[in-house]
This record gives C-alpha cells, sequence and structure tokens, in this order.
C-alpha cells in the first residue's frame, strides 16, 4: 500500500486534487491510500507528495510557509527520500527560485527559474489563459505516457515557470506564445494545468504520476 | 490554441435542478450531480450551477451540490448566486469549485471582487453581469437582483471597473434576449470584448447551435453559455461542437 499524501495548506484546488487521485488510482491496480495532511510527520512519511494550488505565488508560498515544519518535511521527503513529487498550478510554479507577481517572492527553488506574467504576442489571446489548450513539444516522459500530442488540459493562469534549464520543460502550451505545461527534474514534477479538471487526459495524467519511479 | 468553451448552465434552488436536462438515463431528473455527470460524460468544457435558492438557510444545500459533484466530475464548475463576501467564496471553493460568479454584491460592495481576487486569484472570480439594452439607444445599463433592480451603471464602463478591480472573466447575460431563444446579443457581446482583455461568456438567448457561433464570431466571447437547449435535449453537446467547428472556430474534440 502506498502511501499519497496532498499537502494542507488551505488551498482550493485539494479536495478536487483529492478526488481525482483517488478516481486514477482506482483505474491501477496497486494499493494506495491517499490523504491530505498539513502534519510533518505524515508528509515525511509519504511515498509520494502533491502539492495543489490556487491563487497568488506569494500567498501560496506564505501559506505553506506557515505550516509549521511542512516545507522542511517535504524538502526532506523530495531531495533526501528521493519521492516522487508533483506540483499543480501554483503548486508546481512555487518549484522555482523566485515568484514576480505581487513584488519577488522566493520558491522552494527545486527547479531552476522564476515565473513570470505571461505576455502573449498576439493581442487577441487574453489573460488570464483560461479554458482548454493542446500540450505541444511533448517528450517521452513517464507523466506524459499515453497521452498525445494535442491533448487537450484545462489551464487557468495568468503567470508561468521559466525554467533556466530548458531540458526541464517535458510539455508546452501556446496562447499567443509556447511556455511551460510542464516540468520534471529527477523525481519532482509539475504541471501549470489542472489535471483534476481535465477529464479524461487528467486522470491518464494522475496514474501516470502515481505509477511513476523516477 | 484555446478553444470555445460550451458551457451549460444548472439552476439549482434548495439543493434540486429547477430546469433540467431531459436525459433518459437519470435515476433522478432532479438531482444537480446526475445532470452534472451527464454533461461531463458528454463532453461540456465546464459546468455552471446557478443557486436561486431565495432563503437564506437552504444556501447549504449548494455546497452539498458542488462537493458531491467534485467527487464524481472531473472539470472546471463554476458557481453563482448569493455570494456576498469572500466567506462565501471560501467554502465554495473549498468544497470543489473552480470560480465564483459574483453579480449583485459585486455592484453594492465595490471591494468584494478585489478582495476576493487577492485571496484565491483573478482566475477564479467572476462578475457576472445583467445587461439591458436602454429604449434610446444609447448602449446599455446594468441591472441586479435577477434584472429587478436598475442601478444607473453603463455596461462597459462597469465592465472595466469591476475588471480592474480583479474580476478574471466576464459572464454577461443579455436581459433582453434571455429566455428568447432569437440568439445572444451580439452588439452587446462585441462592446464588451472589445472594452476588456479577460475572456467573456456569452449568455442569454442561444436558440440553436447558430447562435453559439454568432456568439463567438460575431459576438467575440470565449465561451458560450446555455440553460433551455441543452436541458430540453434541442441541442447536444456535441452537436454544438460540431457546429462550431464547421464554421471554423476552434473546439476541444469529444
Amino acid at each position: 500500500m502506498q502511501k499519497i499524501v496532498l499537502i494542507d495548506y488551505g488551498s482550493g484546488n485539494l479536495r478536487s486534487a483529492q478526488k481525482a487521485l483517488v478516481a486514477a488510482a482506482a483505474t491501477l491496480s496497486g494499493g494506495f491510500d491517499i490523504c491530505a495532511s498539513d502534519d510533518p510527520k505524515i508528509i515525511a512519511a509519504a511515498d509520494r507528495l502533491v502539492l495543489p494550488g490556487v491563487g497568488a505565488f506569494a500567498a501560496c508560498m506564505r501559506a505553506l510557509g506557515e505550516r509549521t515544519g511542512v516545507i522542511e518535511a517535504m524538502t526532506t521527503a523530495v531531495q533526501q527520500g528521493a519521492k516522487p513529487f508533483l506540483g499543480v498550478c501554483v503548486g508546481m510554479q512555487l518549484l522555482a527560485e523566485r515568484g514576480l507577481e505581487f513584488g519577488q517572492t522566493q520558491g522552494l527553488g527545486w527547479v531552476g527559474g522564476e515565473v513570470r506574467p505571461l505576455t502573449p504576442s498576439d493581442p487577441h489571446c487574453k489573460i488570464p489563459h483560461m479554458g482548454w489548450n493542446a500540450l505541444e513539444e511533448m517528450t517521452d516522459h513517464p507523466l506524459l505516457r499515453g497521452l498525445e500530442v494535442g491533448a487537450h488540459m484545462y489551464f487557468t493562469h495568468s503567470y508561468a515557470l521559466l525554467p533556466s534549464d530548458p531540458s526541464n520543460v517535458i510539455a508546452q502550451v501556446d496562447h499567443g506564445g509556447r511556455f511551460t505545461a510542464a516540468v520534471a527534474k529527477a523525481n519532482v514534477a509539475g504541471v501549470q494545468f489542472h489535471p483534476e479538471k481535465s477529464q479524461s487526459a487528467g486522470l491518464r495524467l494522475l496514474a501516470n504520476f502515481l505509477e511513476w519511479r523516477p | 490554441m484555446l478553444k470555445v468553451r460550451v458551457i451549460p448552465c444548472l439552476d439549482v434552488k434548495d439543493g434540486r435542478v429547477v430546469k433540467g436536462v431531459n436525459f433518459l438515463a437519470l435515476r433522478d431528473a432532479g438531482d444537480p450531480v446526475e445532470q452534472a455527470r451527464a454533461y461531463d460524460a458528454a463532453g461540456a468544457d465546464e459546468l455552471m450551477f446557478l443557486d436561486i435558492t431565495a432563503s437564506h438557510e437552504g444556501r447549504g444545500a449548494i455546497l452539498d451540490v458542488v462537493s458531491r459533484t467534485a467527487e464524481v466530475c472531473f472539470m472546471p464548475v463554476s458557481v453563482g448566486g448569493g455570494i456576498r463576501a469572500v466567506e462565501d467564496a471560501r467554502r465554495l471553493l473549498r468544497a470543489g469549485a473552480d470560480k465564483i460568479s459574483i453579480n449583485t454584491s459585486a455592484v453594492e460592495n465595490p471591494a468584494l471582487l478585489s478582495d476576493a481576487a487577492d485571496a484565491f486569484g483573478s482566475q477564479c472570480v467572476v462578475v457576472a453581469i445583467d445587461a439591458k439594452a436602454r429604449p434610446d439607444g444609447s448602449g446599455w445599463g446594468v441591472f441586479t437582483y435577477g434584472g429587478r433592480k436598475a442601478t444607473g451603471l453603463d455596461v462597459i464602463e462597469y465592465a472595466v471597473s469591476a475588471v480592474k478591480r480583479g474580476a478574471g472573466e466576464i459572464l454577461l447575460t443579455s436581459m433582453d434576449r434571455d429566455g428568447a431563444k432569437n440568439g445572444y446579443d451580439t452588439a452587446l457581446l462585441r462592446a464588451i470584448t472589445g472594452a476588456v482583455n479577460v475572456p467573456v461568456i456569452a449568455s442569454g438567448g442561444a436558440g440553436s447551435c447558430a447562435d453559439l457561433v454568432a456568439g463567438v464570431r460575431d459576438g467575440g466571447a470565449d465561451a458560450v453559455l446555455a440553460a433551455s437547449i441543452f436541458h430540453f435535449g434541442e441541442v447536444s453537446i456535441g452537436e454544438a461542437k460540431a457546429a462550431m467547428r464547421a464554421a471554423g472556430l476552434p473546439v476541444r474534440p469529444i
């Protein structure tokens, strides 16, 4: 039985992400125990971690920091325990070294780079980037297994993670210019879209995460 | 490329669907969750719950509807109706809603949009605007309380100010067209889509696939919302998308 822990720091999409992971796990043969917690002991003992996130970078980072011992427990599990980690939306953006939303805020720094406002070259492209868009430039990363180029995912954001090492980008999306849709670096991964809101394609990605052996 | 969204809207009163879809397979057609599942399976891009519960006591029911929907539907869900404070919004988001839509309270309490955007981000704050053409043809006025109260505000000025305060999307309903099924007010849509840089959802008046196409092509809408044509089976989600694709509009394949 694998223990999957969603980090509970008050993020709005926690419940949806948890339900989607349960649904994704039901398609797999292994046993998964999926729970949400802000208890550093539970987080440290997890086999896999998921960091959801909705809202502003600085507010999310602050909320995470306010939970005593949570960032430390995550860091230990990911960096020393090499546990697979998935950040979703702002949870993915927090992987960066810094965010530039409402001033500059330090992120977790697990993926080099920063989070910048989207600046579409086409004036018809609106901000927020909101709705269903197709994945492009996908690598053969295990998280994307079974998803074809052009698979649609649900996005809703105004900022994007720009990794300093382009090889960390495993999928892109185009909205008046291409930007990062998904990143992966060793056992750490993140998706800008909401797999928990992307119907069968999203559940497939979550199932891939549950089976991922980085 | 971002796709045009097709959004069915369900009116919910005391936790029950008021106008519901005619899907024969439903065990309980009055259950919003059953309806949501049917639309999820049909390939809808997003779902809107409009809570028309009159009493304050009955408002808890929508939370239960949203949380039960989030257990079985993995698609974006917006909720509108009766959101007066940041805490109302927080409860809905925690229950599983992705966006909250604010109408009357956004007019009466100008700080609410910015407070909600600060707390949750603009991407989950929708301002719902009910607009009606002025008799003298000089544009459109904004109405609140389900269209019962004229605010004296001009729709374009109001839309621009709502976006400035933090709304990340506009749900624009034409009161003149609502229920008439003779098409969206594309002039109204064009006036708003030309004035703001956030997504605009067309609402009020869709009676056919051609109307959905016109809302996007002529009105510049980013998404089309409809209630009765979907509920009464006049147009399926698949037919709506096929018509839009045939018209050259980008849609997500089902």
